[in-house]
């Protein structure tokens, strides 16, 4: 298994239990009283798993077993597949940490971050997706 | 790689990038507000994003990759699965573009039976290659 791939499985497991114990914080609001911050983490929970998760497990599976874009370039640009990954968690570590903080506080640092949390993974969508698309063979 | 599983993968990407690029608009605005209309895209975004990427992409590898008939056609019949690829993008483009359209509920329903059928045809052509290799 290539490093790249190694990278992307082991930090979605860890968004995977991140977003699993956030799930957790917000079904106890019913019954303890969290800080407002916690109250505005449902949208960046839902993306800890679909985007964190579910989409960073994909993007490390396809890297290592879609099918060889040539003998020189097997996975194709490996520099673009670290792109996507960093890219990916950048903006998803902004986001965890943007948003909640934008709904208690909505200054310019806030705003900020998840305005930068929006480009990172955006970037980090088409990155995968062209490195990706010549294997699709 | 079989030629309709291409097509799934690729349209997965098609959608894996355009679910993240009207995903990001959102946040954006989230963060530093460009036009409230913006919001009326929410349904294509979680359409593309969970619907469009993510069942195409499976469906593409799981053709692509289960085990194979010994004899006759290797992934049996190809029709079915052409089928399934076409009703599940309809049901896709339905679904991200209705709401925003305002399309009528009726044509919003037949987008979501449309990838009812194109469950139930994949699920028909994939369910006897679930089965150990060799048999």
């Amino acid at each position: 298994m290539p490093a790249l791939t190694r990278w992307h499985l082991r930090t979605a497991l860890v968004w995977f239990v991140a977003g699993l114990a956030a799930g957790v914080l917000l079904a106890l609001r019913g019954w303890v009283a969290l800080p407002p911050l916690f109250a505005a983490l449902t949208p960046a929970d839902f993306h800890l798993l679909m985007v964190g998760w579910v989409t960073q497990l994909i993007f490390g599976v396809g890297y290592w077993m879609f099918p060889k874009e040539s003998s020189a370039r097997p996975r194709g640009s490996e520099r673009l597949g670290w792109a996507a990954y960093g890219l990916l968690n950048a903006g998803l570590l902004l986001r965890v940490a943007g948003e909640p903080w934008l709904s208690v506080s909505p200054s310019a640092l806030p705003r900020l971050l998840v305005a930068a949390s929006a480009i990172l993974q955006l970037a980090a969508g088409w990155a995968f997706v062209a490195n990706t698309w010549r294997r699709v063979r | 790689m079989p030629t309709v599983s291409r097509y799934f993968i690729r349209t997965g990407l098609v959608w894996l990038g355009l679910g993240f690029t009207v995903g990001a608009l959102l946040l954006f605005h989230k963060g530093l507000p460009l036009h409230p209309a913006l919001w009326r895209w929410l349904p294509a975004h979680i359409e593309l994003a969970l619907l469009g990427w993510t069942l195409n992409l499976a469906l593409g590898v799981a053709y692509w990759s289960f085990p194979r008939f010994l004899h006759g056609a290797a992934r049996g019949p190809a029709w079915p699965i052409w089928l399934a690829y076409g009703l599940l993008n309809a049901g896709v483009v339905v679904g991200a573009l209705g709401p925003l359209l305002g399309a009528p509920g009726w044509l919003l329903a037949a987008g979501r039976a449309a990838q009812l059928g194109a469950a139930a045809l994949a699920a028909a052509a994939l369910w006897p290659r679930i089965k150990p290799h060799g048999r």
